[in-house]
């Protein structure tokens, strides 16, 4: 082929390899659209506060309040991070400080296994194992009955789904603090607690941040393994024994009856976006701090 | 033709082969990495560029054949000509510029190829479609790099099982089945053993009979061993450059005698 | 000094707990699974459809949402790299360099990773009702699709990125215009990061229910076209499962195991491939 015709051919994959990168990009803006445009007419007839603070989920009523919705859903969030965020805190610090390389070639692929398992799979383990548990063991250590399909089971079942995440982005962060500085601590007689403690921790604190901060945001959304142990009842939940209905859940349960009840689409495709502005909003916090961990290194 | 023309305006060193630089300045962000450089590169014969480390040799030589467009944040001006074609110039074609040079860079990159695909590369590449053509020239600058009745038994095998000496070796092969006027070396013995170094010098020294060498390098006896021209650049300029027997025996300025004895490195 | 000493023993201890739950956790998934699930495995399960009165106890299997899962991530995994490819390409090759816009692309594709997949299937849906399509293969496809798109990107381009700079530089320098490099070296040289790439890829298209349940709509059926619509795994169970019939749930637990081995086999031979990688890695 002559040069001329290899170059031509260069300059087109160009362009074309361009027009699908702004493709994938705008796919992000394709969406948010879509879902508002499908949401639209539901403002011109509920106000956005009612929709946004209100209790009310009456869908016959066209009464459209995801209040309860929103709260269960950080309740769900919630739980598991505080479940998940001291366990993999503590395996993070072991496998990047303490573990030899033996333990890590066991480690490291098991965690991998854990984050393929799909959601369904945590889900039916949630209901064999989780939601018994909860039901003749936690609950009535509170002295309460419960059914034990609740928030907590919700919580406990997420916080296993999102330790790979958070592991990896942990051990991504921990990498980033220069040998050099650890080495300076322990080369001052510090032992290796205490250059963890005052060296790696502090260091990595936007880091670990961040790390938490994505794991929050992957359990935000996760939606079949929760819908099945949670209970799904319309109610502003005041405590973790209690059934909820995060936002996920209720999308996924209630398509069937989309688009028998006038709006009900519309306020589902809200649910939606409202799930996707919170997700997207913690995404961003999450990746501007890990960025900016990036640059300082580079 | 046009070469020619351009040739005879520019200046009259600037023969087929050659590398004449005009003005050239190179900028890392805010730092200047080659401050003003002019100069021209004599053909058929080797240049050694010498230097402290972090003195801009690399980045002249990545000059050559504008591997420095990929670096970050780079800004360039001046002149490159090369057979009297201005390589910076908005209408020159990087590919047709780089064809016309062999690289062997600091370590061997063998592409993720067999052996004999590697040195067929870029034959097929520039169109040669032919089989038996394919095997004459595989055959040809595997001889030529001395690489042949090492490889002969296993061209299908992948070129990244050969030693690093070899690889090297295979890399020169490549870069001159291209069929370039001039060979680029940047530090091209300093991941090898002396030995396969030794190959390596040999083959620049049998080469330079056909084609302009200029040779970055690190080690002041390995100048010497090579050179015929050397260019002694410090801090991003060029202190001194002239025949290698010169720059070593009597150095004029201060620093490049520092270099030389050893004081400055 | 002394105090820390004893912090120190007391938090090895419990970082080893920690890593143990970690661990103990999938084991305890994974048994729960075969253990529930074995007794109900049979031939059947795997080579028949749903048999009439098949939700009430009666014949059949789930070969309906073994074959519509593999035809949906099937497709969604080949229609991903066909976009994947040029995107990673492009970021790796033809804009090698850091600039503001390769970083605003990572962020972008970051942000779409993040995305849940009940979301995508909203999107999906609305898709769906914009086209007029009928939830269908083709509808769960294409929303699978943009969903494993930014995995697919992120996993290759994590091994494109290691490709050293010398081995374009050589590339380059033979004439090879940056096309070719991408094409004849780049890819060669990440082959089986790539391969792994399409096969975590797929194992999340496989696993994935909240993107399809809008789209994919389910089926007794194996489709036979396009657009009608598919069973897939994961909501079979799920379906299943929601039965009061203690033989149906068995089989929800069954069809568990089903999914449960397709995927760990998917992550068992994505292992190889990275492990092959790693080895040609010069």
């Amino acid at each position: 082929m002559s040069s001329q015709g290899r170059i031509l051919k260069d300059k087109i994959a160009h362009k074309v390899m361009l027009a699908f990168v702004w493709l994938t990009i705008i796919l992000l803006l394709v969406i948010a659209l879509g879902l508002f445009i499908k949401a639209w007419p539901l403002f011109k007839t509920v106000s956005i506060s009612d929709l946004l603070f209100s209790t009310t989920w009456v869908p016959y009523e066209g009464k459209f309040g995801m209040l309860s919705f929103i709260i269960s859903t950080f309740w769900v969030t919630g739980v598991a991070t505080v479940i998940a965020v001291p366990l993999c805190l503590l395996c993070a610090i072991y496998l990047s400080e303490y573990a030899n390389k033996k333990v890590i070639a066991w480690v490291s692929p098991l965690i991998d296994i854990l984050a393929g398992i799909p959601s369904v799979i945590f889900g039916i383990w949630g209901v064999i194992v989780i939601v018994p548990f909860v039901r003749d063991i936690l609950a009535p250590m509170f002295g309460v009955s419960s059914t034990g399909y609740s928030i907590l089971a919700g919580g406990i079942v997420l916080s296993i789904m999102v330790f790979p995440i958070v592991i990896y982005v942990l051990l991504e962060v921990f990498k980033t603090v220069p040998e050099d500085l650890r080495n300076a601590a322990l080369s001052l007689g510090a032992n290796k607690w205490i250059m963890i403690r005052k060296v790696l921790l502090r260091k990595a604190g936007p880091g670990i941040i961040s790390a938490i901060v994505l794991g929050f945001s992957r359990a935000l959304g996760e939606t079949l393994a929760v819908l099945m142990v949670v209970g799904n009842v319309v109610d502003l939940p005041s405590n973790p024994l209690e059934a909820g209905y995060p936002l996920p859940a209720m999308i996924a349960n209630n398509y069937g009856e989309l688009l028998s009840i006038p709006m009900y689409d519309s306020a589902l495709m809200l649910c939606a976006l409202v799930l996707f502005v919170i997700v997207v909003f913690f995404n961003i916090i999450a990746r501007i701090i890990l960025r900016r961990i990036e640059k300082k290194i580079s | 033709m046009t070469a020619k023309l351009k040739m005879s305006q520019s200046d009259a060193a600037c023969a087929e082969g050659s590398i004449c630089i005009n003005n050239l300045n190179v900028y890392y962000g805010d730092r200047h990495a080659l401050k003003n450089i002019n100069i021209n590169l004599p053909t058929r014969s080797i240049t050694a560029i010498i230097g402290p480390s972090g003195c801009g040799k690399t980045t002249l030589l990545k000059c050559f054949n504008r591997l420095i467009d990929s670096v970050d944040d780079i800004t360039v001006t001046g002149q490159v000509l090369v057979d009297g074609d201005d390589i910076f110039a908005p209408e020159a074609e990087v590919t047709d510029i780089r064809k016309r040079m062999g690289l062997l860079s600091q370590r061997p990159y063998p592409l993720p190829m067999s052996i004999y695909e590697n040195v067929a590369f870029g034959p097929k590449l520039h169109g040669v479609k032919e089989k038996s053509k394919l095997n004459e020239i595989v055959e040809h600058y595997l001889k030529e790099a001395s690489l042949w009745d090492e490889v002969k038994d296993r061209l299908n095998t992948p070129a990244s099982r050969l030693s690093i000496g070899q690889q090297q070796r295979l890399c020169l092969a490549r870069g001159l089945a291209v069929e370039p006027d001039i060979i680029l070396g940047d530090e091209p013995t300093s991941a090898l053993d002396p030995i396969s170094s030794h190959h390596i010098e040999q083959k620049f020294l049998e080469l330079k009979k056909e084609y302009t060498i200029v040779v970055v390098t690190h080690i002041l006896r390995q100048a010497r061993r090579i050179a015929d021209y050397l260019i002694f650049m410090y801090m991003g300029e060029i202190v001194e450059h002239g025949p290698a027997k010169e720059i070593l025996e009597n150095p004029k300025e201060k620093r490049t005698q520092e270099y030389v004895k050893g004081i400055i490195s | 000094m002394k105090r820390y000493k004893i912090e120190e023993k007391v938090f090895n201890v419990l970082m080893k707990v920690a890593t143990g739950i970690i661990l103990l956790s999938l084991i305890w998934i994974l048994a729960t699974i075969v253990y529930k699930g074995l007794p109900y495995m049979s031939w059947d399960m795997v080579s028949r459809t749903p048999q009439g009165g098949f939700y009430m106890g009666k014949e059949g299997g789930v070969l309906n949402a073994i074959v519509g899962s593999l035809y949906l991530a099937g497709g969604s995994t080949i229609l991903a790299l066909f976009i994947s490819l040029p995107v990673v390409l492009y970021l790796n090759v033809y804009r090698r360099k850091k600039s503001a816009f390769s970083t605003f692309i990572r962020s972008s594709l970051d942000i779409l990773w993040g995305i849940p997949s009940i979301v995508y299937g909203a999107f999906g849906f609305t898709l769906m009702l914009l086209f007029g399509l009928k939830t269908s293969l083709l509808a769960g496809i294409i929303t699978l699709t943009l969903l494993i798109i930014p995995i697919m990107i992120r996993a290759m381009d994590e091994v494109m990125l290691t490709i050293p700079k010398g081995l374009f530089e050589a590339s380059y320098s033979l004439g090879a215009t940056r096309f070719e490099t991408a094409t004849k070296v780049a890819i060669r040289k990440t082959l089986p990061g790539i391969v792994t790439a399409i096969l975590i890829s797929f194992g999340r298209a496989v696993g994935d229910a909240a993107s399809v349940l809008f789209t994919a709509g389910f089926t007794d059926n194996i489709p036979t076209s396009l657009s009608q619509p598919a069973a897939s795994l994961p909501l079979a169970i799920f379906f299943q499962l929601g039965t009061p019939v203690p033989e149906v749930q068995g089989r929800a637990y069954a069809s568990a195991l089903i999914l449960t081995l397709l995927i760990l086999a998917i992550s068992l031979s994505s292992r190889y491939f990275t492990k092959r990688y790693l080895k040609n890695k010069i």
